[in-house]
């Protein structure tokens, strides 16, 4: 039986020898949430730069970029590594690295050996100059129609990505190309799959960040045809909470249960509420600040002998951002111990992660399950940002919602099929979630 | 819906009278419309049936089929649907001007075609219409006359513009009206045209509610098509269609297509009514100050699709390329950005909105420092800082960048953000449109306890690299597709 680690690293070998020895112009890696991409794309450039070529790495948004640089930049201290950047453009002080250079034109960074910017920034390129190498990190959230742009720039490409995490998104209805196989609205993964079968994903074998308890629920519901596993023991990662605090509340209970199990499911009662629902917000706010309260402590492999859970390493995530702003205004109102706490929406908290996260349902007290809210992207980024525990706050009611609302998107032929479903990941994680129910009675 | 409109409507129903979506028209209307009501047969895919088409209201001109399941007979209906509508486009063609003056100053025509139909499905024939002529051959087996094939061309052009948000080249009487007024009743029976005119303009002497019963008898508002109503086709068209097959002679045809005329234009009479009715409705409403510039890149897209087609064009092939597409969905991204934020600046009603989603802020400037300046690359640059107390929900996040309306799209950035008891308090850092001077030029920066409002809605504009051609689709996308000379198996599908 061989550890986590060496399939792991058996695993990044692999690629890296399909990548810079196996002659393809394209190579896929697919990745569950928390299986070490942006490391795996750090790494790769890293290679082929020392191995004295130039590679370019692109992502989507200017945070990946800059943290990607940073990475990149620390790993190769020998070697220049430029940031593309648009005009004006500020350095984060992370970036304040000798080996770093930031210019808006791709012509002003000749001696870097690794060049970084992101999609919509490389789409803008009009130099005579073509890259034998480019990594393309968070492939499944750029849209097809950039990839169209970028690659007469690059010889071979090397794309990376999580095909569990939201699709990228347009205001546009894209049916007049639903069913072609260069749909613009579709991924650049999905599109480069279509167009050239004899590319078989790679996946990556080990999920670092979910543990145990959450991994088989990940993989059952969202990644239903990938094999992973946790890189860490059931009893590796742990959580304490010494306080128990007198006038034990219904948030106290569900704690203690995602203490145990990894899992806690808050359970209000059935009501149909506006999006911004006051109790649901309010029992939101509770567990996160009660969460610090009780002094949690987690034990894990950076931590064996356990260490107190901080805001920062709280995360609390709704659908929408009018959400969010009320359970910020809810945790602020609950005073200084909330500081830190980061609330947000799915899509911003992509590719982050922390030990314990507090999510309100995204169905809860609905009267109706839009394609919005079935997305299982969107439920899938919630549920897979964790260390140690997942809470999910919501109304009872929402198993019911789900089988009153069955998809009713039309269907085209030869249309971009996604498994799973959306519906019936919600469904998963809801019969998942029954077990670890606790139910706020009034 | 948004908060507003969801407001309105239920205004709307409880006054039982039309409210205002917005305070000014953001639709161009022309000062000579062409409109078309067309009626299809049922069961078949657009089997056009009659259509009533033209720009003046009291003499339209009814075209019917001579046998609408006759194939042929449809590609004549085209043709003579073309000897009405490529006239007033090649005319409205030849009129131009120059976009300026100067030597390098293109010609822009005057005035460019304006169609209307009178729902969204209407539009759908239109593309239809177009889909199946435009592929046709002029020449060779199964040759068409060159104006059915330059119809075809003409109409998915109008419906492709129809698909922009800011178009102006094809529009639907419904979503027009709809797109100013909002009614008590869904959007579904927002749909019917009849309907939603009972509510903005209701049968004199008669009040809202039995007008939108009466709306709802086909007998007396028959559908605006291009559907006929299932109870006329089975007790009028049917016999009539059966006659026209059995009708041995010429005289007993035209007898019988004279019938058969006579009561499809009963169909398409009020809705023919209602459409002009619309127009003139919104034509009241006053324009909204951006309508006309947008109308102006209307006519330059008309112009050089003119000059396309006059050059010899190849129609529109069927599918997008990958290339085609993407470009058109960036295009499509673009207008409808550029539309929303020209109708947010432009209209209180439309700004209210994204106050309420928190993309916008309105409140009284407490704070302002005119004569900041920072440095900048090579000297130093204004920067004035100005900070607004606003009870708006804000939903913006510092660096974020927001536009001030009231001066053109003025660009700032958030500095900072923060809660008080009764509100938000909002610093700004102005970006542009102070003038190159040592000062901002006057009336640029905004003076202590003026009302101003700020929105994170902006125009797009994103350079890039040119789209790959046909001949050019990279690997990844398929690769260059194999030749596309057109051929006359282009105009076959899969259900014809």
């Amino acid at each position: 039986m061989t550890s986590p680690q060496e399939r792991a690293e058996i695993k990044t070998a692999e690629i890296l020898t399909a990548f810079t020895n196996g002659g393809r112009r394209g190579v896929v890696v697919d990745s569950p949430p928390g299986a070490g991409k942006s490391t795996l794309v750090g790494r790769i450039a890293a290679e082929i730069a020392t191995a004295g070529d130039t590679v370019v790495v692109v992502a989507q948004t200017n945070a990946q970029v800059d943290d990607l640089v940073a990475k990149i930049a620390t790993r190769l201290p020998g070697l220049i590594v430029g940031r593309l950047s648009r005009d004006g453009y500020l350095p984060p002080p992370t970036l304040l690295l000798p080996n770093v250079q930031v210019a808006s034109r791709v012509d002003d960074l000749p001696d870097c050996r690794v060049v970084v910017g992101t999609a919509a920034k490389w789409a803008q390129v009009r130099s005579a100059r073509t890259w034998p190498w480019a990594v393309v990190d968070e492939a499944y959230q750029m849209r097809s129609d950039l990839l169209l742009l970028i690659v007469p720039l690059f010889k071979q490409m090397l794309f990376v990505g999580d095909p569990g995490q939201l699709d990228p998104f347009s205001p546009i209805d894209g049916e007049r190309w639903s069913g072609l196989p260069w749909d613009p609205m579709q991924s650049a993964v999905a599109v480069l799959l279509r167009n050239n079968p004899d590319i078989v994903p790679h996946e990556l074998p080990v999920t670092w960040r979910l543990p145990a308890s959450a991994t088989r629920l990940v993989q059952t519901a969202f990644y239903p045809f990938s094999e992973f596993t946790p890189g860490t023991h059931d009893d590796e990662r742990t959580i304490h909470v010494p306080t128990v605090g007198i006038r034990r509340t219904v948030a106290d209970e569900v704690i203690d249960l995602a203490a145990d199990t990894g899992w806690g499911f808050l359970e209000l009662p059935h009501r149909n509420t506006l999006r911004t629902d006051a109790e649901t917000v309010a029992a939101t706010a509770d567990v996160a600040v009660r969460l610090l309260q009780r002094g949690t402590e987690t034990v894990c492999e950076h931590a064996p002998g356990g260490r107190r859970l901080t805001a920062a390493r709280i995360a609390v995530g709704a659908a929408h951002r009018d959400q969010v702003a009320a359970i910020t205004r809810a945790l602020r109102a609950r005073g200084e111990i909330a500081d830190g706490i980061r609330v947000d929406t799915a899509n911003r908290l992509q590719g982050a992660e922390f030990d314990i996260t507090v999510i309100l349902h995204p169905l809860s007290g609905r009267i109706d399950a839009t394609p919005f809210h079935l997305t299982p992207g969107r439920l899938c980024v919630l549920a897979s940002r964790h260390r140690h525990a997942c809470i999910v706050v919501g109304r009872r009611g929402i198993p019911e919602l789900l089988d009153a609302h069955p998809g009713t998107e039309p269907v085209h032929l030869k249309d971009f099929i996604k498994f799973p479903d959306g519906w019936e990941a919600n469904q998963a994680v809801l019969a998942h979630l029954s077990n670890h129910r606790v139910s706020a009675l009034h | 819906m948004t908060v507003l409109t969801s407001l309105a409507k239920a205004l709307a129903a409880y006054s039982m009278g039309p409210q205002r979506l917005t305070v000014f028209r953001h639709q161009y209307i022309s000062s000579k419309p062409i409109v078309i009501v067309p009626l299809t047969l049922a069961g078949e895919t657009n089997a056009p049936l009659a259509a009533m088409v033209g720009s003046d209201r009291a003499r339209p001109t009814l075209i019917v089929t001579r046998q609408p399941r006759e194939r042929a007979e449809r590609l004549q209906f085209a043709g003579r649907l073309a000897s009405e509508l490529l006239f007033p486009i090649e005319m409205a063609a030849q009129r131009t001007q120059p976009t300026g003056p100067g030597p390098n100053a293109r010609m822009r025509v005057v005035d460019a075609p304006q169609i209307w139909v009178p729902n969204p499905a209407g539009i759908e024939f239109v593309r239809t219409l177009g889909r199946m002529t435009r592929l046709r051959q002029i020449e060779g087996p199964w040759a068409v006359p060159k104006k059915v094939r330059d119809l075809g061309i003409w109409l998915t052009w109008f419906a492709e513009q129809a698909e922009f948000a800011d178009t102006g080249a094809l529009i639907a009487a419904t979503q027009a009206l709809a797109a100013v007024w909002a009614t008590g009743q869904s959007d579904l029976e927002d749909g019917n045209l009849a309907a939603q005119m009972a509510w903005l303009d209701p049968p004199e002497g008669m009040d809202v509610a039995s007008a939108v019963s009466r709306a709802e008898n086909p007998q007396l508002c028959p559908p605006a098509g291009p559907t006929t109503d299932p109870t006329f086709d089975r007790l009028f068209l049917e016999p009539a269609l059966r006659d026209l097959a059995s009708a041995r002679t010429p005289a007993a045809h035209s007898a019988v297509h004279r019938r058969l005329t006579a009561m499809l234009e009963e169909q398409m009479r009020p809705t023919w009514e209602l459409v002009w009715t619309a127009i003139d409705l919104l034509l009241e409403v006053t324009e909204a100050p951006r309508v006309p510039k947008r109308w102006e890149q209307q006519r330059d897209r008309f112009t050089s699709f003119h000059q396309y087609v006059a050059n010899g064009g190849n129609p529109q092939a069927k599918r997008d390329s990958a290339g085609r597409s993407a470009h058109r969905l960036a295009e499509l991204e673009q207008r409808m950005a550029a539309f929303e934020a020209q109708r947010a600046y432009d209209d209180p009603l439309v700004i209210a909105d994204y106050r309420l989603t928190g993309e916008a802020f309105a409140g009284q400037v407490v704070d302002v420092d005119a004569t900041r300046r920072v440095p900048g690359l090579r000297r130093s640059v204004l920067r004035p800082l100005v900070t607004v107390a606003t009870s708006d929900q804000v939903h913006l996040d510092v660096d974020q960048h927001v536009y001030d309306p009231a001066r053109n799209g003025q660009q700032a950035v958030i500095t900072s953000v923060n809660e008080t008891e009764d509100g938000w308090r909002i610093e700004l850092e102005l970006q542009n449109q102070m003038g190159g001077g040592q000062t901002a030029k006057p009336g640029s920066v905004p003076l202590l306890g003026e009302e101003v409002t700020y929105t994170s809605v902006t125009e797009t504009f994103v350079r890039r690299r040119p789209w790959p051609t046909r001949e050019e689709t990279p690997w990844t996308h398929g690769g260059p597709p194999p030749d596309s000379t057109p051929v006359v198996e282009d105009a076959a599908e899969d259900w014809s």
